[in-house]
């Protein structure tokens, strides 16, 4: 049952044709048995899970049902605060964090009547886009063990494609959520900035920073998000912007819908195997009477230098709270206060980390600052400028959502730019804060999953749902990786 | 302009990373590359350009003065690497 | 101030006031911004920098620093933005201060302060938000090594920074200004103004030039005074310093220093503080503020009368002198006080001030009513009551609760004002002192304050001396 749909799953339980526990003990029977091999999980609940099971089985007893997410196994990323369950950001620095408090995501699927299995593997504070700076070692390609997932959420995506949970919640900061899942061949949405809140979500850019669903079908995506989307005042910003039925928008079709081809997204760099794929998308996309309009948006070349110097700077501010004095590690034996600091950061963070934090550390100091911080700020005005008179011309735009499939374990660990250059597709849409997903739209020769990229304007997620559930259906692929097990 | 080693090891201090020389040298090539890389913004002419700090265009909201006290203090001081008391402990400031 | 050479040197003073607003709650979360408590009593995930948490800005820091800002004639900012100041401290759980840089809330205003006689303006630079950091407390030795102890309950209390213009030039115009901006707070009931209690902190910036001299010269920034006379020592004896250091041939350097209340110097902290790059940038967690025309009108309409212009009213429709007008103008209370025991009696408005004045505390403690001053001083203008007795009867009224006039009867303490009343006791001592009575006929004038005081004697104290003078000065001939 491991490879039923989410949306089947709960109705199953709501029928009473299968029980919240025996869906939970299944599924916690599979992570023991996978999750060896891909390491995507870095906390497991089994007996908080069979516990949560336990109580949702009563509820349905008594005729009670919570909402959409009743009694269904889910798991999250580790960089939602869990009162009660360690919470690590897959950072030596927060290894025995005990957060005081729910991050609103999970007091809302928690809510939606879901189960929790576990805490999932990242990039360390979702830096990376292989998933192999943590502190738990890295994830491995539930479709080819010697690949990364993609990153950061890349824990979340490979559980979703094992079919070790039903659905997970990522975080997307430069493409963190929908550059994974389409390594994974699953379906990642990043939804518009403001509309899932931050609150408890562990920062890294904040101005950048979104959570959202990663799951195998796009109607299963959109019942996640339904859940753990909407405003909340402790998040000053979260937009107060009505929810719609996202579920009922994937049924909408494409009819008379425009689709950008953005010139730039389709220029040197991108492997033959996810051109082919993504033009295998649009095709099925006109086919079901949309239409395709090539567009220009023209700072794209710009927007992976803007990124690395506006979301280390937030990072490096961010971050600064790790410093040894209420929470997480600390080094031993420092003589001094300074020394205690500092050296529980170089002790406590890993490379990556550090790297960003020097880079924005630098692009914030004295007489630095215009020339970065300043200059990427104005860049990011020219870069959200360019959406904004797109859209003026289409309802959505199509890209690829990686330049390649997943890429070998260790490949570009040492070099941080060629690594960087992974989220060249999916980063513009976290500087202009508009919604994109990514859903699977073919197979490289070597069997390794590709995804297209939709994104839409703010607030629009209801087209990108409609168009990627067009893709999904018209272009059948398997939803679950043949792990053995 | 690459970067110095000595710009290298102020930003270090700054960020309160403490960092052995074999490691400030792989930092600065490191970082050198990145904002070589990144310096390709300054062809761009932003003179008229108004910077963009947030993603969403509006006021912040506001809470209103009322007190609410978290029940739960132990709950944070648990966390805390070294305590006295209900005080967060912390080696002493030292000059240097 | 002037060296033995003739050079003139004067002083050009700028001072930066931290004030914590009297709000209920923190500026960004629901802890309470109480003084007091056990430590990390007041504290949440929020005002801890637990990862994950996010601020959201409470409503009423807003409202009165947009007061603060109308008060000081400031114009408020329809947009401004929160910013973060980067630097590792204990006391500081994120690592940055929530504070305003580039887009302050206010900008641009001033206030009149009166030093001997003349009104000077002061400029107000800026007026922003800011939330405080914890305290670190030191605790000695524990298992061979030094440690801290932080209490995180201050962090996030809400406090407004007001930077004047270097416009001051003389300790005593640093002390007006610093009073008069306490005033008008404690009017706007905004701060509670308690320099003591750290509610109201004051640094100041120094430079000194010989006089006609445009430029400024080398600032230090001075520290820790926790009181107005301690500002305007602390004032005093930099201007002191600097002088003297440049009459010697020596430079002025730009650094911190702190002021020693026991010692009454100040001292350098350089080389104790590593040179700062805050790394400020606007907090993408906070959205700009935004305050509408709206807004500020409706906060308008809840601006009381300043100090300044209280103390102008009190002079001019009261006819009493302006020391007595800013006296009473330093606290609402006071002035409100003392127009209520006025107008219950229409009694003398300058030994109404007078007697508002002497008895400022027990009006600030809410022990008084305005009816007992003006039965006072309406008693005193007729004679009924003597000085002394007026003092003992406000003193018994305080005690007791009873109303003065009943308290005068009760006690007996009225004055025998009555001529013919006194004239048998006049008689008696004349006639008990014939030497005296001899050599003040002789020409010995001084003598009458002695028989004056022998029928006050006799009387007790109840004869009113004025009219007692009279009829001696009669019988005497
Ligand atoms: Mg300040
Ligand atoms: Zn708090």
């Amino acid at each position: 049952m491991h490879e039923w749909t989410l949306l089947d799953a709960a109705k199953a339980v709501r029928d009473k044709e299968i029980s919240s526990r025996e869906l939970t003990r299944a599924l916690l029977s599979r992570i023991e048995r996978i999750n060896p091999k891909i390491n995507a999980y870095v906390t497991v609940l089994p007996e908080a899970a069979m516990r949560e099971a336990a109580a949702r089985d009563e509820e349905i007893a008594r005729g009670i049902v919570r909402g959409p997410l009743h009694g269904v196994p889910v798991a999250i990323k580790d960089i939602f605060c869990t009162k009660g369950i360690r919470t690590t950001c897959a950072s030596r620095i927060l290894k025995d964090f005990d957060p005081p408090y729910d991050a609103t995501v999970v007091e809302r699927i928690r809510s939606a009547g879901a189960v929790l299995l576990g805490k999932q593997n990242m990039d360390e504070f979702a830096m990376g886009s292989s998933t192999e700076m943590s502190c738990f070692g890295p994830v491995l390609n539930p479709w080819a063990t010697d690949r990364i997932p993609g990153g950061s959420s890349g824990g979340t995506a490979a559980a979703v494609a094992a079919g070790t949970c039903f659905a997970g919640v990522g975080t997307d900061t430069g493409g963190s959520i929908r550059q994974p899942a389409s390594l994974c061949g699953v379906v990642g949405m990043k939804p518009t900035y403001g509309r899932v809140s931050r609150y408890g979500m562990i920062a890294f850019a904040s101005s950048l920073d979104q959570g959202g669903p990663i799951a195998r079908t796009v109607p299963d995506a959109a019942a996640v998000l339904s859940v753990i989307a909407g405003y909340d005042r402790r998040d000053s910003t979260s937009v107060d912007v009505p929810v719609p039925d996202y579920v009922a928008a994937t049924e909408r079709g494409v009819k008379g819908m425009r689709v950008g081809l953005p010139r730039e997204y389709f220029a040197e760099g991108v492997d033959d195997s996810v051109r082919t794929a993504v033009t295998k998308a649009l095709t099925s996309l006109i086919s079901l009477g949309a239409e395709a309009v090539e567009i220009s948006l023209p700072h794209t070349g710009y927007a992976l230098s803007t990124y690395y110097i506006i979301a280390p700077a937030e990072a490096s501010s961010n971050l600064a709270r790790y410093d040894g004095v209420r929470y997480g590690y600390r080094a031993a034996g420092a003589k001094g206060l300074i020394e205690m600091m500092s050296r529980t950061r170089a002790e406590g963070f890993g490379e990556e980390v550090k790297r960003r934090v020097m880079i924005g550390t630098y692009a914030l100091s004295a007489g630095y600052y215009d020339a970065y911080y300043g200059k990427a700020q104005k860049v990011r005005t020219l870069l959200r400028r360019d959406f904004n008179e797109a859209f003026d011309h289409v309802d959505v735009i199509l890209t690829p959502t990686a330049p390649t499939p997943a890429f070998r374990v260790g490949e570009k660990v040492d070099d941080p730019l060629t690594m960087y250059l992974s989220d060249i597709y999916t980063i513009p849409a976290n500087l202009a804060g508009i919604p994109g997903i990514s859903v699977p739209c073919g197979m490289s020769p070597d069997g390794l999953p590709i995804g297209a990229q939709l994104l839409g304007k703010h607030f629009d997620e209801e087209s990108l749902l409609a168009a990627a559930a067009v893709i999904e259906r018209e272009i059948p692929l398997p939803r679950v990786a043949p792990l053995e097990g | 302009m690459a970067i110095t080693r000595e710009e290298v090891l102020h930003v270090a201090r700054l960020a309160r990373l403490s960092m052995s020389p074999a490691e400030a040298d792989k930092m600065r090539e490191q970082l050198d590359n990145i904002l070589a890389y990144i310096r390709q913004l300054d062809r761009l002419d932003t003179a008229d350009v108004v910077p963009t700090s947030h993603a969403v265009e509006m006021g912040t909201p506001f809470r209103d003065d009322s007190v609410h006290p978290f029940e739960e203090k132990e709950e944070i001081l648990k966390n805390a690497p070294d305590r006295e008391g209900d005080f967060f402990r912390v080696p002493r400031i030292i000059e240097d | 101030m002037r060296d033995n050479q003739g050079m003139e040197f004067e002083a050009v003073i700028g001072l930066e006031v931290h004030a914590q607003l009297a709000t209920e709650s923190k500026i960004f979360c629901a802890c309470p911004a109480a003084f007091g408590a056990p430590p990390n009593e007041n504290t949440c995930p929020v005002c801890t920098g637990m990862p994950g948490v996010l601020p959201v800005l409470n409503r009423r820091v807003v409202e009165f620093a947009v007061r603060t800002a109308l008060a000081t004639s400031c114009k408020v900012r329809e947009k401004s933005v929160l910013a973060r100041k980067n630097y590792f401290y204990p006391d500081l759980p994120k690592a940055y201060q929530i504070s305003q840089y580039e887009m302050p809330l206010a900008v641009s205003g001033h206030i009149d302060i009166e030093v001997e006689g003349e009104t000077r303006r002061i400029g107000i630079t800026r007026i922003h938000l800011e939330e405080d950091a914890g305290k670190l407390v030191h605790a000695g030795a524990f298992a061979g090594a030094q440690t801290s102890l932080a209490d995180l309950n201050r962090c996030s209390v809400p406090l407004m920074e007001i930077v004047s213009e270097p416009d001051m030039r003389t300790p005593e115009e640093g002390g007006a200004y610093l009073r008069r901006l306490r005033d008008i707070l404690v009017y706007l009931e905004v701060c509670d103004g308690n320099m003591e209690e750290g509610s109201f902190r004051c640094d100041a910036n120094v430079s000194v030039r010989p006089k006609g001299q445009k430029e400024f010269g080398i600032r230090a920034e001075l520290k820790n005074m926790n009181s107005f006379r301690n500002v305007e020592k602390a004032l005093e004896y930099e201007i002191r310093r600097q002088t003297e250091v440049t009459l010697d041939g020596g430079t002025i350097v730009q650094e911190t220093r702190l002021w020693d209340a026991d010692a009454g110097v100040t001292v350098s902290m350089r080389g104790k503080e590593e040179a700062h790059d805050y790394r400020y940038f606007p907090d993408p967690d906070l959205l700009p503020i935004h305050v509408d025309q709206a807004w500020v009108e409706e906060l308008e309409k809840t601006i009381p009368e300043l100090p300044g212009e209280k103390v102008a009213r009190l002079v001019s429709r009261y006819g009493i002198p302006r020391y007595d007008a800013e006296l009473l103008s330093s606290s609402r209370r006071l002035a409100d006080f003392f127009e209520a025991s006025v107008a219950a009696f229409g009694g003398n408005p300058k030994v109404t001030a007078n007697e508002c004045i002497q008895w400022k505390d027990v009006v600030a403690a809410g022990k008084l009513s305005p009816e007992t001053i003006a039965h006072v001083v309406e008693d005193r203008e007729t004679g009924k009551v003597s000085a002394t007795a007026s003092r003992k009867l406000v003193e018994l009224a305080i005690e007791t609760g009873k109303p003065v006039r009943q308290l005068r009867d009760e006690k007996g303490l009225t004055q025998v004002s009555n001529a013919r009343a006194l004239e048998a006791i006049v008689d008696k001592v004349i006639a008990c002192n014939p030497k005296e009575v001899e050599s003040y006929r002789g020409g010995k004038a001084g003598l009458l304050s002695f028989f004056v005081g022998q029928v006050m004697k006799e009387t007790r104290g109840k004869a009113n001396p004025r009219v007692v003078q009279e009829v001696l000065k009669a019988k005497l001939g």
